[in-house]
């Protein structure tokens, strides 16, 4: 009996109903969590992987040395590289396109490249209109890795000591 | 004031041309205010959704997306109004119609405040409640010209769901009628003169959940949306309906929305009355706030709870819902009656002397 009479004066109260209301009711004054994203930006992690770049040694020669690490690790086989002997012996890349729409942004070549050469930087807010600029070249690459040097410098730095 | 218009016209017009003009303006300034208010409670629901899940909800048109109503309202006019191939024209047209005018039509009964009505009948009340029956054909109407199997689908369950809690909803006026003794809206707020004991939400407080509940199922919001349940029949009887034949349905919801809250502050919430009557220091600090004011508050506050509701409970499923309507709110309504009617013989309380 005294269960039946609990359970009535619950239904009727509608105790059920109250209490749904006063969370929603709470939440309502809570500070909200939306991200205002063109002026506000979330932080981001000196691991994220966005637009490709090609890095440089401090004296300008640029650092790969077409070993096509990147190209057989690829998973989307998004690397093409051609390589050439130079007159001093040294091996470097003619040709290096990364085609940004087969890309999945995993990072292998990153991990896979011995000397640093190619490197995902934190640079995400890049759009293509056409088809064409999507191939992305070997001077597009090694231009944007000049352009973003310091801070890929800084975030390498940052992430150094959990490689 | 408008007395004094229809005065001034009537001094170089035929008296007919008069009455006339001063009605339409009369109409003008009961509808334009009730439909920015619509505009901006599309507003609101969205900004009280949005806080309710953490979220900011539209802030990128104007200061705090204050405009949005406005770029809202732009895209739904200079949207397409599409036709579908298989379905009545006429009577696809007619269908928004029939959901907005009876919407609009109900508020000429609405006092605003003490004498601020458009029309003072008797059957306040009555006219009040037959008007918003009307309101389902507008449902009816467009779920079977739209020759969409969702759309009927639809508009069966709003209509058996609209006609069953309108029966709830009446005998939960009823018990009002008992204690007012008068169906005159600007008569039924003046018997709850004397402060808020004296209103009839103590008394009727189940009647006032009641009238309240069946106000939710009468303009289909959530918990008792079935009649669009995007989930199990995409919009239920709006789907075929795009452009401005679409808006004039939310406006009609919307609007039905604002009566439900006026009707009950009118019933159960004293009306346009402030709430310190009564109260020595309280009454003559606020005696400077007009009626309009106060009814507004509480017009106001109400349209809160129906989108805090919405923002909190699920859909109910069709079946729970007609349970609730036939064997929980009607039962309950009729159990009162008899109870208000014996606290009446009784002479009980501040109400019923």
């Amino acid at each position: 009996m005294g269960k039946f009479l609990k359970h009535q004066i619950k239904t009727w109260g509608l105790t059920e109903l109250f209490k749904g209301l006063s969370v929603t009711g709470k939440y309502f004054f809570k500070k909200k969590i939306t991200v205002r994203y063109p002026e506000e930006k979330t932080p981001i992690s000196p691991r994220f992987r966005g637009h490709h770049a090609l890095r440089r040694y401090e004296n300008g020669e640029e650092r790969c040395i077409a070993c096509k690490l990147c190209e057989a690790v690829c998973p989307a086989n998004a690397i093409t590289i051609e390589s050439e002997e130079r007159d001093d012996g040294t091996r470097r890349t003619t040709q290096y396109d990364i085609d940004m729409f087969k890309c999945i942004y995993c990072g292998f070549c990153e991990e896979a490249c011995p000397v640093d050469a190619i490197v995902e930087t934190r640079v995400f807010e890049y759009e293509f209109h056409e088809r064409g600029p999507h191939i992305r070249t070997k001077e597009d690459l090694l231009a944007f890795g000049d352009k973003h040097e310091e801070q890929i410098a800084a975030d390498r730095a940052a992430d150094a000591k959990y490689r | 004031m408008f007395d004094a218009i229809q005065a001034f016209l009537s001094g170089f017009l035929y008296d007919w041309l008069a009455i006339t003009i001063t009605l339409v303006l009369q109409a003008v300034a009961v509808i334009l205010p009730i439909m920015l208010v619509v505009a901006w409670l599309t507003y609101a629901e969205r900004k009280v959704i949005g806080f309710m899940q953490v979220r900011m909800g539209p802030n990128r048109v104007g200061p705090l997306g204050l405009l949005q109503p406005i770029a809202d309202a732009l895209k739904l006019m200079t949207k397409e109004v599409i036709f579908p191939a298989q379905s009545n024209k006429y009577l696809f047209i007619i269908a928004p119609v029939l959901a907005i005018a009876p919407a609009v039509a109900a508020y000429a009964v609405i006092p605003f405040s003490d004498g601020m009505v458009v029309t003072d009948i008797n059957a306040g009340v009555l006219y009040v409640l037959a008007v918003s029956s009307i309101l389902v054909y507008g449902t009816i109407v467009a779920g079977w010209a739209s020759n969409s199997k969702y759309a009927f689908l639809g508009a069966l369950r709003g209509s058996a769901q609209k006609i069953s809690y309108e029966i709830a909803m009446g005998f939960a006026l009823v018990t009002v009628l008992m204690i007012a003794g008068t169906m005159n809206l600007t008569e039924i707020v003046n018997g709850q003169q004397g402060g808020i004991l004296n209103w009839y939400l103590l008394p009727l407080l189940p009647m006032f959940f009641v009238y309240f509940i069946s106000g939710l199922a009468e303009t289909n919001r959530t918990p008792f949306d079935v009649i669009e349940g995007e989930a199990e029949i995409v919009a239920g009887f709006h789907v075929d309906y795009s452009g401005m034949t679409f808006g004039v349905f939310m406006l009609a919801e919307y609007a039905m929305m604002i009566l439900i809250s006026f009707m009950t502050s009118i019933m159960f919430l004293g009306g346009w009355l402030s709430p310190f009557e009564g109260i020595p220091g309280l009454e003559a600090l606020f005696s400077w706030v007009p009626q309009l004011a106060w009814l507004s508050i509480k017009v106001a506050f109400l349209l809160f709870v129906f989108l805090w509701l919405r923002a909190t409970f699920p859909r109910y499923r069709y079946d729970q819902l007609m349970r609730l309507g036939w064997k929980v709110l009607i039962p309950l309504t009729i159990v009162w009656v008899f109870v208000v009617g014996a606290m009446k013989y009784f002479d009980f309380g501040p109400w019923f002397n």
